[in-house]
């Protein structure tokens, strides 16, 4: 284990602060004392090979692993200055604030309007019809894929592409105003043309959220996030500036990865 | 095998086409018997329906002797007061006896007389008094009426009973025959459809017995189990499925779940019989009770197609909604469960199907009496489809045999149509995620 000065796992104005994440699963344990930031209006990306935890640490985030039967998560977790592990706190309030797109598109088998809407509208966030076509609309323009749908919003959302269907759930994450994003390999069941699109939504959104990505693709950490943490067998191995992860890492283990060593 | 080890080089590829033309035909055969099995399910069907509709379909016809009958005053209503208490108490058989001597006025032994008169049916007081009813100025004319012949009648011009089989042996005597053909030359002899079949309750009388009685009391039954078992069941798998923490005791109510499903029905019966019945003392032979026995039945059933198709819900939808911050409810109520609904109304349409054809439990708690009304709510007596067909399959009376397969066929009538409606709903609700 390196030295944490070596890390640069803390930084000057976080969105996120993890400190001593630890999780288990059934008695298993998965991760062990993440300490990590995630910081503002940048995209942070988790690579690392396949079990190595960087998923389990982005469903901490908004506390996703709640729902799975004998999942314990210990440590402290911030957004904004407010423990989130707090049972306090609730956690459907929680993932307004911070939400998530998934690795395979999972639209609701819904209209694609009802899609965008159903967010805004379990939250009530809007009074009446207009404020929520405006939503829908803002939400879908952001994510690019309103002149696409635009005459057909009340058709299903299944009946998308793929790529589309991906970039529908993005938007529907957008609609309820979080704070950050979180995202689970959400290119990984696409085409690279899909996945071009969806790499240049991400580097747009970052301008109005703090986006954290896990991506199995080197190549894709490298084009859209600004800091990068590799995670291996449940630990942080090293955290920093994107570029210096992947010109000049100082792990040896960071070096194997990102070369195709391994993983 | 042997050619395989005996020879290499070449020969390996001869055993290795000998080894692919047996696993041919190995699957060629497989398929056989899976054809076999599926034309041997069907024959069987085929045979029961074609046995049954052979049997019954003659139920659906009667026959019926026209009479002119003179509805005279003063047997109907000598008063004159036209009161409708009167008219419906008056001794209609009279004057359709009376009638039947002026087409026959030979007939004039006693024991004769009886048998002449016995080729109406019993019925015919309460058909002329309907008649009467809906039309009181019939009274003082006289009216060209179909009277319905009684059962063995009906049988006999039916081809049931055989004229050339000694006398003796025949319920139809020679006499009867003889004037029956006069009425048929005549053509006083009649066949039109059984309506009475499909519009009155049970009665001793084969000719009169009909359906609808049954087919009643199965809906007001159906409609207490429905109410019952359909959201008690979907609450029950709902909350074991996405809220019940998973542990030793909902292990073990699964399993009991599962036990329950397998228990015999008779023992509902007898548990219906002891609990609603004897305990709370709830009404025998009613609705009521047979709904909340079948009920329990049903339970089980769909509360395991509930789990099943709730558990067929992909976990990413529930993801989705949890990660737009739906609360557990919220996931529940407005995705997984409608979701889920087409797999469950099947399941539920299957249950109340199988509670549909149930006899034994409702033997137990009364269902078995012989009820001639409709009944008109939950609570009055009642029997049941399945229970009716068994009442008459016990009856000694020929024309019962027609009537019995008459009624399976209207009882497996609405099984198909509420399969139908399970197939129906589940395309109309079913969603592709």
């Amino acid at each position: 284990m390196l030295d944490s000065e070596m890390n640069s796992a803390t930084i000057a104005d976080p969105k996120v602060v993890c400190r001593d994440v630890s999780v288990s699963y059934s008695g298993k344990q998965a991760l062990f004392d993440i300490d990590l930031d995630i910081g503002s209006h940048q995209v942070t990306s988790l690579i690392g090979p396949s079990g190595c935890g960087k998923s389990t640490f982005l469903r901490c985030m908004n506390r996703m692993n709640d729902v799975i039967d004998g999942c314990v998560v210990t440590g402290s977790i911030s957004v904004d200055g407010v423990e989130i592990l707090d049972d306090e706190i609730d956690a459907v309030q929680l993932r307004r604030r911070v939400g998530m797109v998934f690795q395979k598109p999972n639209p609701f088998p819904k209209s694609i309007y009802d899609n965008i809407a159903y967010g805004p509208r379990i939250h009530g966030l809007v009074r009446g019809k207009d404020e929520l076509d405006e939503v829908v609309q803002t939400s879908l323009e952001r994510a690019g894929l309103w002149e696409e749908v635009k005459d057909r919003l009340l058709q299903p959302g299944t009946g998308l592409s793929g790529g589309q269907q991906q970039r529908l759930c993005i938007a529907r994450a957008i609609a309820v105003r979080p704070d950050v994003i979180l995202m689970d390999e959400p290119c990984s069941a696409l085409d690279p043309i899909a996945t071009a699109r969806v790499e240049e939504l991400i580097d747009e959104l970052k301008r109005s959220y703090s986006i954290v990505i896990v991506t199995h693709s080197m190549q894709q950490a490298a084009r859209v996030s600004q800091r990068t943490a590799f995670f291996h067998l449940g630990i942080v191995v090293e955290v920093g500036e994107t570029e210096q992860i992947f010109t000049n890492p100082r792990d040896e283990r960071t070096q194997g990865y990102i070369t195709g060593r391994y993983g | 095998m042997t050619d395989r080890e005996q020879n290499t080089g070449i020969a390996v590829d001869a055993a290795e086409v000998k080894h692919a033309r047996k696993r041919y035909r190995a699957e060629r055969r497989f398929r056989m018997y899976g054809v076999a099995a599926i034309a041997a399910a069907a024959g069987m069907l085929a045979l029961l329906v074609i046995s049954i509709v052979a049997t019954g379909w003659t139920a659906f016809c009667q026959h019926s002797i026209a009479l002119d009958v003179t509805f005279e005053a003063k047997v109907i209503d000598p008063k004159g007061g036209r009161d409708p208490s009167v008219l419906a108490r008056a001794d209609y058989r009279k004057l359709a006896r009376a009638s039947l001597r002026e087409l026959f006025p030979d007939v004039k032994k006693r024991g004769d007389k009886r048998k002449l008169y016995g080729l109406l049916s019993l019925g015919v007081d309460q058909q002329l008094a309907e008649l009467v009813a809906s039309d009181p100025s019939l009274i003082g004319q006289t009216r060209r009426v179909e009277i319905y012949a009684s059962d063995d009648v009906d049988s006999f011009l039916k081809g049931y009973i055989d004229r050339d089989a000694p006398e003796s042996d025949r319920r139809v005597k020679d006499k009867e025959i003889a004037w029956l053909d006069k009425l048929e030359a005549s053509g006083a002899i009649t066949s039109h459809l059984n309506l009475r079949f499909w519009t009155k309750g049970d009665s001793r009388e084969p000719e009169l017995a009909g359906f609808w009685g049954a087919m009643v009391g199965s809906f007001f039954t159906l409609l207490v189990t429905l109410a019952l078992s359909f959201p008690v069941g979907v609450l029950a798998a709902t909350y074991l499925e996405e809220f019940a923490p998973k542990n030793r005791w909902t292990d073990i109510i699964e399993v009991n779940i599962n036990n329950l499903a397998a228990v015999p029905s008779i023992v509902f019966g007898l548990l219906g019989l002891a609990v609603f019945l004897n305990f709370f003392g709830l009404p025998r032979s009613a609705p009521l009770v047979g709904g909340m026995v079948l009920a329990l039945m049903t339970l089980p059933t769909i509360i395991i197609a509930s789990r099943s198709a709730l558990k067929a819900v992909p976990p990413s939808i529930r993801e989705a909604a949890f990660g737009v911050g739906a609360s557990e409810l919220q996931v529940v109520t407005h995705h997984v469960v409608p979701l889920a609904l087409p797999g469950i109304l099947t399941g539920a349409i299957i249950g109340m199907a199988r509670a549909l054809g149930e006899t034994a439990p409702l033997l137990m708690i009364g269902m078995v009496a012989f009820i001639v009304d409709i009944p008109g709510s939950v609570t009055d007596p009642a029997t049941v489809m399945p229970v009716q067909i068994y009442l008459w399959a016990d009856s000694p009376e020929r024309a019962f045999v027609a009537r019995t397969s008459a009624g399976v066929m209207a009882l497996l009538g609405f099984l198909m149509l509420m399969n139908a409606l399970a197939v129906i709903l589940r395309k109309r609700f079913e969603r592709r995620w």
